[in-house]
């Protein structure tokens, strides 16, 4: 399935102003219908090298894993989940693995980690996964909504009641997360299936964007120039910016222009006879 | 300086103690960290959990409550100067750490076994107490989500069952009303597609996606159906 035309997709990575180096990493390809975002950490430059090898390691392993799949959207019986999503699962696991393995053996590279965040698109749907506190938004119709749920000691306190997002905000526990990529042998990413509607525009992003700019001014943002995703991508990057800049600021965005079955026959109407 | 509560009566202070310890627990018997020897004082009243340099405070389902600054509290992340009162007993939060705020600190890992997991370890002590104040929402990390089914119980399909074994499920009517339900790692969600939104337990959804509770009753192009956790006994 080639995507050029059905889907539009942009990416910014900026080092932001307070940081001396960008640790962050971006990366897509339109054809295959992928996205990906990485937040590195840790050591002397080596979070700009994990978040490197994510997104490296995360688009090959896709690229292969794809010539292997011969129907889009089919579904795997063991997991409940298209194929597609089985391969981004494992494409995620094994670059924790190299990643991990460069952490151990190489010294300069010690306890470095990353976050990771992927969107891939097939079949009038997409795949995302995450790792960490990397977001994905998506923008349909006038509800902007974030999708992924932080893995971070944060959200772990709101989901058990000592916060409210509200407080969460003014918490000094604002950068800790609690999955990530390299730190050990074996992660296990979030993965979830979405449908995916023409006009959607999928945002993903790293803290630097959301712990300097409000969710709904980021909403406005995207309604407003929502036709040009470079410069939504500008805007952004130049709101945390101006709202101080104190980390890597890195979005990537997505828009479905078209519809894009892997059949004539939509995926939804396989499903919809049941009840009939 | 880790941070620390004063326990007084009356104005006139009976000790200090320092939080330095992951999970403190306050009560009148005495294998509480710090004992309150008052009846008004359940035996297991409260806990402080610290992580890093906050602090957090957790009723145990105390017969009395617990009060931060004349509020009474399940759940409370304490900031320096709070009150927590307990019957006649005061407990003020000291942290002199916890105001150096802009510090923009770098992001950092914290792995399973650290501190990470200390709310996560509050919460499963507090199950274990009879007054149990466990809250249903687990840490969405370990352990396989149970898995959903739907029952339909109107229309030509009524009695039909479908297990919600695939990560995204469209449900409906393609050109009249259309809604997907999405296996999240959080649970069950339904989102609106196409036409009007879809309707649970006589509210219509709304835009965004919104959470499936066990036993909820989704209407959908003119078709009611019942929403189910599998072995959850009902």
């Amino acid at each position: 399935m080639n995507l050029d035309g059905k889907l539009e997709v942009t990416g910014l990575s900026d080092v932001g102003r307070k940081r001396s180096h960008n640790e962050d990493s971006i990366g897509s390809d339109t054809g295959i219908g992928l996205a990906v975002l990485a937040d590195g950490m840790g050591g002397y430059r080596a979070g700009e090298v994990a978040s490197a090898m994510a997104v490296n390691s995360i688009m090959e392993e896709v690229r292969e894993g794809l010539k292997q799949i011969k129907k889009h959207g089919d579904v795997d019986e063991d997991s409940g989940f298209a194929r597609e999503s089985v391969l981004v699962r494992e494409a995620i696991t094994r670059a924790n693995e190299t990643i991990h393995k460069a952490a151990i053996s190489q010294p300069q590279c010690q306890g470095m980690g990353t976050t990771v965040v992927t969107a891939m698109f097939y079949d009038d749907r997409m795949t995302i996964a995450h790792v960490g506190d990397s977001r994905l938004y998506r923008l349909r119709a006038s509800t902007f909504e974030q999708i992924t749920v932080d893995h971070s000691l944060l959200q772990e306190l709101i989901d058990k009641g000592f916060y409210t997002p509200e407080e969460a905000k003014q918490s000094l526990n604002k950068n800790l997360v609690t999955r990530a990529m390299g730190i050990e042998g074996s992660v296990v990413p979030d993965v979830q299936e979405e449908a995916v509607l023409p006009g959607d525009v999928y945002l993903l992003c790293s803290d630097g964007l959301t712990d300097m700019v409000e969710d709904e001014e980021i909403h406005s943002t995207l309604e407003k120039h929502s036709t040009n995703l470079d410069t939504v991508a500008a805007e952004l990057v130049r709101m945390a910016n101006a709202n101080g800049g104190k980390d890597n600021v890195s979005v990537v965005l997505a828009r479905a222009l078209k519809p894009f079955p892997s059949s004539k026959r939509s995926w939804y109407s396989r499903f919809f006879d049941w009840f009939s | 300086m880790p941070a620390s509560l004063i326990l007084s009566l009356n104005s006139s202070v009976l000790g200090e103690f320092p939080l330095n310890k992951e999970r403190i627990t306050l009560g009148r018997k005495p294998e509480n960290d710090i004992q309150v020897d008052n009846l008004a004082v359940s035996g297991q009243h409260a806990a402080i959990i610290t992580i890093l340099s906050d602090s957090f405070l957790e009723d145990l389902d105390s017969t009395n409550g617990t009060f931060v600054n004349g509020k009474l509290v399940k759940k409370h992340a304490l900031k320096n100067g709070d009150i927590i009162s307990i019957g006649k007993h005061e407990l003020k939060y000291v942290n002199d750490e916890a105001s150096t705020e802009d510090d923009f600190e770098k992001t950092m890992v914290i792995r399973p076994g650290m501190a990470g997991h200390a709310a996560a370890a509050a919460t499963a002590n507090a199950a274990n107490n009879a007054a149990a104040t466990a809250k249903p929402f687990e840490a969405a990390s370990e352990g396989e989500l149970p898995l959903g089914k739907i029952q339909v119980l109107s229309g030509p399909g009524a009695g039909k069952e479908l297990e919600l074994r695939k990560a995204l499920i469209t449900l409906g009517r393609p050109g009249v009303q259309v809604a997907v339900i999405t296996r999240r790692p959080q649970g069950y969600f339904i989102t609106h597609v196409e036409g009007s939104e879809p309707v649970v337990n006589g509210q219509s959804i709304g835009a965004q996606a919104h959470a499936l509770q066990d036993h909820d009753v989704i209407e959908l192009a003119g078709v009611k159906m019942e929403y189910f956790v599998m072995g959850s006994g009902s």
